[in-house]
């Protein structure tokens, strides 16, 4: 056990520390998801214990390519992010809704019942914790709340790893999400290494954080160990690989839905919707009914959708965005401009996924700031040339 | 269509390999629900009973490339309700329409002993280019999952939910890294149409398209990108002209990148 601290106040973890975490939290009944090796890449999945973690691995992220490489340590968390969020989690890719049978005389409906699984997420970025918040206010925040979503939301651990790498198409610095955990975690560590060190300061969020950590054997931490973790942050913080200018952004991008910058992105687009499956704020879903051949039971289904399929904007007669300048267009202004009117925020948060895991490599941030270069530029000709 | 009345289905072969009627034979289990929805007319490649017309529901497997196929699928046509193509061949003519870009009676001398006993038509097309088709279910072989849908949307009067998306939303429902982005691995799947569950990336593999173009395929845009991954001309052709050959967006994109000596 280590000695009592203050609420807040920082404490230092080893490894067996952060073993101790994990164990807890499964022995509260959580099922602990965290980041391990999977199919060439550091993915968010169920872990048993920290030796599931990527220990010595990173990753080399460029526009349209992933790459895993050895670090020179042993770092458990010296990666940026993994292809997927924690939105696979909160926010499944499918999700049944209701059932309904047929009787004598009608149909009973028997709707889900709500999720049971409690969630703790190891390795929560900075962004990632604001995507979360953005995904609550989405799910949560109306008049009409998402019941499964408000479930698992309500019953996850959050423990967020402030950033000791910063990826090739990171850029929270620029929308102001990261790469340090502010608020919004029950646990926040920072992985502190060297020759001869290996620790995780750590500080609590919540009371449950504050309760969970008094149960684990630590160290106070001194101001030396606060020293460390500030100078990991203003490391990762001066290696963001990509930028975004906002000011002005979103009223550049309200006033140029003609631009020919749209058709140029489209050009490259290959509408596969990959941006917005990796995205951890993409929320967008389709229903659809199912029965079955004897015609006796039905079932609605939940599932994620993207504004670049047809089906997505299909209305009677056809698709309202027919062309992929169309569909770029409504995932651009929505992200980074028509987000701020209808949540109170941006829809990005900088993570880069949509940069990497494009697999031509469009670059949300360098679109922006083709638009914002020139707002007033007008297309050559009537209409989007390019399909 | 009420279940109650248990409304005819017809299975029909064209020129094709039979793996697409297997997938309905491998719905080992919703083969008994499926008898108890349908009355199977006439399935030539399950029953030797094979009844008359006409149809409530025809499946057509299949490309045409004779002329009696030309005049078979019309009778098809005209006895069925409803005709729903299964598969690449049915519905793009599949591989049997590399001839499309060759000289038949070139292939005709290299494969057969007597080519005079060969009556074939120069091309290989899909049904659609020969009667109205209803529904058209892509894939090489079609996924059963997708057939059974299809059967039970029209048993209840409802549209098929058979999305036209790309392969890539398969990857990512179902948490598979993307093997271009992650291994630097050429795929299909950005410009394929999902359906089958993106079971290639699964294995590590790039797509191969069996499912043909998706809705919006930006093939050009693709082939590119293919290019910086290391694909040479040949292979970029080749990938286009495989099952779904002569389906527009891969005919096109593999045109683009044809060997100027050795056009097919």
């Amino acid at each position: 056990m280590g000695a009592p601290t203050l609420p807040g106040a920082p404490v230092l973890l080893d490894p067996a520390g952060l073993d101790a975490l994990i164990a807890a939290l499964a022995a509260r009944g959580f099922s602990v998801i965290g980041p391990t090796l999977r199919e060439g890449a550091i993915v968010y999945d169920r872990i048993s214990g920290i030796g599931a973690l990527p220990a010595g691995w990173t990753d080399r992220q460029e526009a349209g390519r992933y790459r895993l490489e050895r670090r020179a340590d042993a770092a458990l968390f010296g990666y940026a992010v993994g292809p997927q969020s924690w939105k696979r989690f909160l926010h499944p890719p499918e999700e049944r809704l209701w059932r309904a049978r047929r009787t004598e005389d009608g149909f009973t409906i028997e709707t889900e019942p709500p999720p049971v699984e409690r969630f703790a997420f190891l390795g929560m970025r900075a962004c990632e914790l604001h995507a979360v918040a953005i995904q609550d206010r989405v799910f949560l925040g109306g008049t009409h709340q998402d019941p499964g979503y408000a479930a698992r939301r309500a019953g996850a651990f959050l423990v967020a790893v402030n950033c000791g790498t910063a990826g090739g198409t990171c850029f929270c610095v620029s929308m102001g999400t990261g790469p340090r955990a502010e608020s919004g975690f029950d646990l926040a560590l920072t992985e502190l290494i060297g020759p001869d060190r290996h620790e995780f300061l750590t500080v609590a969020g919540s009371a449950e954080g504050a309760a969970l950590l008094a149960t684990l054997p630590s160290r106070p931490a001194g101001a030396e160990a606060e020293a460390a973790a500030a100078s990991v942050m203003a490391r990762t913080e001066a290696g963001m690989g990509r930028t975004l200018e906002r000011a002005g952004l979103k009223e550049a991008l309200q006033a140029s839905p003609e631009h020919p910058h749209w058709d140029d992105v489209a050009a490259r687009c290959l509408a596969c919707a990959n941006c917005t499956m990796v995205c951890p704020t993409c929320f967008c879903t389709s229903v659809s009914d199912h029965t079955d051949l004897a015609g006796t039971e039905a079932a609605r289904v939940k599932r994620w959708d993207s504004c670049f399929t047809a089906e997505f904007s299909f209305i009677h007669g056809g698709p309202v965005r027919p062309h992929r300048s169309a569909r770029y267009r409504q995932w651009l202004t929505h992200k980074l401009a028509h987000w701020v009117d209808q949540f109170g925020s941006s829809g990005c948060v900088g993570c880069g996924r949509c940069i990497t895991w494009c697999p031509v490599g469009i670059d949300i941030t360098a679109e922006a700031a083709a638009i914002r270069a020139a707002p007033d530029a007008k297309p050559e000709q009537e209409g989007h040339g390019n399909p | 269509m009420h279940t109650r009345l248990r409304p005819t289905l017809a299975v029909w072969k064209f020129a094709s390999c039979d793996g697409c009627q297997l997938s309905l034979l491998d719905c080992e289990d919703e083969l008994l629900a499926l008898a108890g929805a349908v009355d199977i007319a006439y399935f030539a490649e399950a029953s030797s009973t094979l009844r008359p017309g006409p149809y409530d529901l025809s499946l057509v497997e299949g490309s045409i490339t004779t002329a009696h196929d030309a005049e078979r699928i019309r009778a098809v046509r005209a006895a069925s309700r409803h005709l729903v193509t299964i598969g690449a061949c049915a519905t793009a003519g599949g591989i049997q329409a590399l001839r499309n870009f060759a000289d038949v009676t070139d292939y005709v001398a290299a494969v057969y002993a007597t080519p005079a006993y060969i009556s074939t038509l120069a091309t290989s097309t899909p049904i659609a280019a020969h009667v109205k088709v209803d529904f058209a279910l892509h894939g090489c072989p079609i996924d059963k999952a997708q057939l059974l849908e299809v059967i039970s949307a029209l048993l209840a009067g409802r549209k098929p939910e058979i999305p036209h998306e790309s392969v890539c939303t398969a990857c990512k429902r179902r948490g598979t890294s993307c093997v271009m982005v992650a291994h630097g691995t050429p795929c299909l799947g950005p410009v394929t149409e999902a359906g089958c569950g993106a079971i290639c990336p699964a294995y590590g593999r790039g797509c191969y398209g069996c499912f043909g173009p998706s809705e919006a395929a930006n093939t050009a845009a693709l082939a590119a990108t293919w290019t910086v991954l290391g694909a040479d001309r040949r292979s970029i052709h080749r990938a286009f002209r495989s099952f779904n050959a002569a389906a527009e967006p891969f005919r096109e994109e593999s045109d683009a990148h044809g060997d100027q000596d050795h056009p097919g």
